[in-house]
């Protein structure tokens, strides 16, 4: 999903970047009608609706840009989607009710959060096995990957832990108390931090990944909102590490953090609930789904302003944006 | 509970006793931090006891028995939950059931459970059991969750320093009710009551609700318990011709309010009305603490894990029961203790909240120690709404318009 395209930028940018700009595909799972929007970036226009399976939610994709991978929660799979035809041309082992997941750097594996186990499921995205099943707290739902790919990160929502795994041995080496139903973890570029999002707490985390410790804790206030409006869900971060985004659910609202002082220095109106976030390649555009306004938000990052909304499927919940 | 989910932990167990080493002296940590915590291989115990008034019951409805596990399978799950989260921090829950019968004396078997070492009773007794334990609860530092009682006089003169209530009051669910036909633009009512104590007290909470939220209540009507069964083998040929003869002289009216917590009438309302409109309260569109299809933030996690582990719904006394064992599973994490008094501070501090998939943290009222909490309203088979209702605004909590606020308390904890 979303974590990975926002990583991948990390990659990408130097390659990619300021060119004009380029016209990727932005792929939107909504969770209601069970289909994926396919919208041009540089139009802003949806070039496609395809029908998937039920209540789709968690989406990433290849970093070659040939595959979608798409949780298909009620159907208890992970849908493959060939990015040129739109047709399902696979399915993968998720385990009952996948919701969120994440590719590993070299786009070998992919850890699956299995909510209803209380396990981390690590599938090799080739064989189509599953590799490795991991212990984790109550309710896994956030899931982040270091950018050297050794270790990853799971947030479990009832336990309030982020957990740290070796992705070699698959153990957990750390746990550290987040406050209230952890949603998201991702990983600073230079994988020195992890930040991770308590959607019941209101607050983001931001871990040291040497130390394990919280470092900082960032709160939220916005003038005329009431505190429990306020829901951290989504998080971005640019590829240089300066600016994070985090969205704010039902406060309609994305935080603009500057991640040398951790303050807020701005916050975007978009649409309604706004859930996950993802940056387009070049690192020009953030795009933001809102699920109860049905439509996603288009953010110009140099001024942080929004700058179009467009009307998508039901209930949108995450975004991926093609590397190419 | 499952044979299976006591082995699957043990599993668990052992892998991470076998995979991690230990960390030092628990005792260390300081609370409210959020620390890298390693698993354990030590654990500290911690036993929640539960005490419940039961008698098998009967219902209007067959639907509506409550089951035998009413409450206690929801605790179970919350252990099970706790103890996912205590592997990691060394902390160990079990749950300690003791069963009277409705109206028993409660005094020797609470007395019994604090010999035990319970230091945390969930109570699902009523309001006059609670209290004849609460002072010595108070007095041995025994904290006490109310999952059972929702009067509201638990909470205002007969409130408690050591009795946390879990279960929303009669007034929050009647104001839960009323803030949402308003919202409708339904605010004519009439009330239908039942002619037992807990009736009374139900018609009482709407009618406060009435006047708080500019409902208009136009008539009024007892419906008196004449000790008629609730089942013969052709009894709905009557009922549906005496449901509607019992309401013909009502004046116009938008909605039909029904006070019947004693299911000696409600449940024959709906669809039995003199004239056609819906009807609310204890019947039709019902306000709770939970609803077993709620699936909304995040809800059909829980629902999947309860069904799972007790093979049927979730219902509104198991949500509290679930919850109050979190509480305190959330303490006993936040503060890496099992000791009460650090577990009491927790929950009354600021930095407490707790998660129950209602869309939003829940936090205690400091003045009576009432878990504010939206109310659900739904019938048999779906939640049509919940409250507060867009609009109803309060300078602290929009759930505080909810019940008895601060400057309305009645309660001095003692």
């Amino acid at each position: 999903m979303l974590r990975r395209s926002c990583a991948m930028a990390a990659g990408l940018a130097a390659a990619v970047f300021a060119g004009p700009a380029c016209a990727n595909l932005a792929y939107v799972s909504n969770e209601k009608d069970n289909t994926m929007s396919v919208v041009d970036t540089a139009t802003m226009q949806v070039v496609k609706t395809v029908p998937v399976g039920q209540r789709p939610r968690g989406i990433t994709i290849s970093h070659d840009g040939k595959f979608i991978y798409l949780c298909a929660s009620d159907d208890d799979t992970i849908q493959v989607i060939d990015a040129t035809t739109f047709e399902i041309v696979g399915t993968l082992p998720s385990g009952p009710d996948p919701e969120l997941f994440v590719l590993s750097p070299d786009g070998k594996t992919l850890y699956v959060a299995n909510e209803n186990d209380n396990l981390v499921t690590a599938i090799d995205v080739e064989s189509k096995e599953v590799t490795a099943e991991i212990p984790v707290g109550v309710e896994p739902e956030g899931m982040g990957v270091s950018p050297d790919g050794k270790t990853m990160v799971n947030t479990s929502e009832t336990t309030s832990m982020a957990h740290f795994i070796d992705t070699e041995t698959h153990e957990v080496t750390d746990n550290v108390l987040v406050d209230t139903r952890p949603r998201f973890a991702e990983f600073k570029p230079d994988g020195s931090q992890v930040w991770v999002s308590a959607e019941v707490g209101g607050t983001v985390s931001v871990i040291d990944n040497k130390t394990r410790q919280v470092v900082k804790k960032i709160d939220f206030a916005i003038p005329g909102l009431r505190s429990e409006a306020i829901q951290p869900v989504g998080i971005c971060i640019t590829a240089d590490g300066k600016k994070a985004y985090v969205a704010l659910g039902p406060a309609n609202q994305v935080a603009v953090i500057n991640t040398d002082t951790y303050e807020v220095e701005k916050y975007v109106l978009v649409g309604q609930r706004v859930w996950h976030l993802a940056f387009t390649p070049d690192q020009k555009t953030l795009i933001t789904t809102n699920g109860n306004s049905n439509d996603i938000t288009f953010i110009d990052v140099a001024t942080d302003e929004p700058v179009q909304s467009v009307t998508v499927g039901q209930q949108p919940w995450g975004v991926v944006v093609s590397p190419n | 509970m499952k044979g299976m989910v006591p082995n699957t932990l043990a599993v668990f167990f052992g892998l991470f006793l076998a995979s991690v080493n230990a960390w030092p002296a628990l005792a260390q940590q300081p609370s409210n931090q959020a620390q890298a915590a390693k698993p354990q291989n030590q654990s500290i115990e911690i036993k929640i006891g539960y005490l419940r008034a039961y008698a098998p019951q009967l219902a209007l409805s067959v639907l509506d028995i409550p089951p035998g596990d009413e409450g206690v399978a929801g605790a179970n799950v919350a252990i099970n939950d706790n103890n996912t989260t205590g592997k990691f921090l060394g902390q160990k829950f079990t749950l300690d059931v003791n069963e009277v019968k409705p109206d028993a004396d409660v005094v020797q078997a609470f007395n019994d459970m604090i010999a035990k070492g319970d230091r945390y009773v969930l109570a699902d007794l009523s309001a006059k059991q609670l209290l004849s334990i609460a002072d010595i609860a108070r007095d041995k530092g025994v904290l006490i969750f109310n999952v059972g009682a929702t009067d509201d006089i638990l909470r205002e003169e007969e409130c408690r320093v050591n009795v946390f209530h879990i279960e929303p009051t009669r007034s929050m669910l009647a104001d839960g009710l009323a803030q949402y036909l308003i919202w409708k633009q339904w605010p004519k009512w009439v009330l239908l009551f039942g002619s037992h104590e807990p009736d009374h007290l139900f018609a009482d909470a709407l009618r406060r609700a009435a006047t708080r939220f500019g409902g208009q209540i136009v008539a009024e009507k007892e419906f008196k318990d004449t000790g008629t069964s609730r089942r013969t083998d052709t009894g709905i040929i009557q009922i549906q011709q005496q449901m509607p003869v019992f309401m013909q002289d009502l004046p116009e009216h938008d909605v039909v309010l029904v006070a019947d917590e004693s299911q000696v009438f409600g449940t024959y309302v709906p669809y039995h009305t003199w004239i056609p409109r819906p009807v609310a309260g204890s019947a039709g569109l019902v306000p709770s603490s939970w609803h077993p299809a709620s699936e909304q933030w995040g809800g059909s996690q829980m629902q999947n894990r309860f069904a799972k582990a007790s093979g049927r719904r979730m219902l509104s006394k198991d949500m509290s029961a679930w919850t109050a064992v979190r509480i305190v599973g959330e303490a006993a994490a936040r503060t890496q203790s099992d000791d009460p008094k650090k577990i009491s501070d927790y929950i009354r501090s600021d930095d407490f909240s707790i998660a129950a998939f209602k869309g939003q943290k829940l936090t205690f009222r400091k003045w009576n120690l009432q878990l504010r909490q939206p109310i659900f309203l739904g019938d048999r088979t779906s939640v049509v709404s919940t409250s507060p209702q867009q609009g109803f605004l309060h300078q602290v909590s929009e759930l505080d318009t909810l019940g008895v606020d601060q400057p309305e308390t009645k309660c001095t904890l003692k």
